[in-house]
């Protein structure tokens, strides 16, 4: 039983929002996966649905990429903070 | 016999049963063979240990001798315990922990769909937690029943083998005696014999897709229930299990 496959678990905590990265298991396949994913993660009644996902199936970003990928264009129109918010709107 | 007297030994014997599954399934602590599958049989465990809590609870109220389910668990030796033989078996490899949680966890699963509609209201209740429970060690086990029956030809044999051994102790679950009579006759508990078949089709047809073979019905003993003849595991078990309370009585934490 050595040298299960890596699965990454996402659990949406409730209807209308995105599924969260919660952690990651190792399991002999995908079913079995859901199912002890609802062991590590699902113990106190958080979730309303589960997906776990192959770690392999994931293409992830390289550490030394980050500049070109994450670097802040001087492009500040782009965010929101120079508008001023009227007092009677309490949430935006 | 009293209904009340039957109905203690009754919720007794379930409670004892969820109490010495949950005692052997929390032994594994440590020594599963991966942390994943270790995290899903404890909590299993766990979910025993909580039915055994209500079960004994009830049973100490039934029974008005102020009783506790502390002292019940605790305080009682092997000939004043009621469970079934299945579940005081040595967890054994992988194979025989899954096979022995699959046969009782497929039985429970028609013993508390039953019970949520028994006449006594409090047990009605603590089948319907149970029952939810049930359903998840039973598609858990038999799960690993498949993979392991159709898994390597190592798996294979040994998930053959925990079936053949375990087998004889199925017979019990299905052999009532006066107190299942009673509580049938009563509308408190199931009339045993009608729950086989569907104990029956549930068990098949897991063996059927893991590509085992179901074992011949042999002799089969009894005498864990009604206290007459446990294994001698029980012992070993309730040594670990009670040590805490007998070498510092009253002991809280």
């Amino acid at each position: 039983m050595k040298g299960w496959p890596l699965y990454e678990v996402f659990i949406r905590p409730r209807n209308g929002v995105a599924h969260r990265h919660v952690g990651s298991l190792h399991a002999p396949d995908p079913e079995m996966a859901l199912e002890l994913a609802r062991d590590l993660y699902c113990r106190r009644g958080e979730g309303s649905s589960i997906w776990v996902v192959p770690a392999s199936a994931i293409t992830a970003s390289r550490p030394e990429d980050k500049d070109f990928l994450f670097e802040p264009l001087e492009k500040e129109y782009r965010h929101p903070s120079h508008y001023r918010i009227p007092p009677d709107v309490k949430n935006m | 016999m009293e209904v009340r007297d039957a109905l203690f030994e009754y919720v007794l014997r379930l409670g004892d049963n969820a109490l010495i599954l949950g005692q052997r399934l929390s032994e594994l602590v440590g020594r599963a063979p991966e942390l994943e599958e270790e995290m899903a049989l404890v909590n299993i465990a766990l979910d025993y240990i909580g039915q055994a809590r209500m079960l004994l609870t009830y049973a100490g109220e039934i029974e008005g001798k102020g009783r506790d389910e502390d002292q019940l668990a605790y305080l009682r030796d092997v000939l004043d315990f009621r469970n079934v033989l299945l579940v005081e078996q040595p967890n054994g490899d992988f194979a025989h922990t899954i096979a022995r949680l699959f046969l009782i966890s497929a039985f429970n699963e028609q013993l508390y769909g039953r019970l949520v509609r028994s006449r006594d209201g409090r047990l009605a209740e603590i089948a319907e937690k149970a029952l939810k429970e049930v359903r998840y060690h039973v598609r858990h086990s038999g799960e690993w029943v498949i993979r392991l029956g159709d898994g390597t030809e190592e798996s294979h044999r040994r998930m053959q083998k925990a079936l053949d051994d375990l087998w004889m102790y199925t017979g019990e679950l299905f052999t009532p005696d006066e107190i299942d009579r009673v509580m049938a006759e009563e509308g408190i508990g199931p009339d045993l014999p009608a729950l086989k078949p569907l104990w029956d089709e549930r068990v098949d047809a897991v063996l059927r897709e893991a590509g085992l073979e179901r074992p011949a019905d042999g002799w089969m003993p009894t005498g864990g229930k009604d206290g007459r003849m446990h294994s001698e595991h029980l012992g070993h078990l309730l040594a670990e299990m009670q040590f805490l309370q007998r070498a510092y009585p009253g002991l809280r934490w």
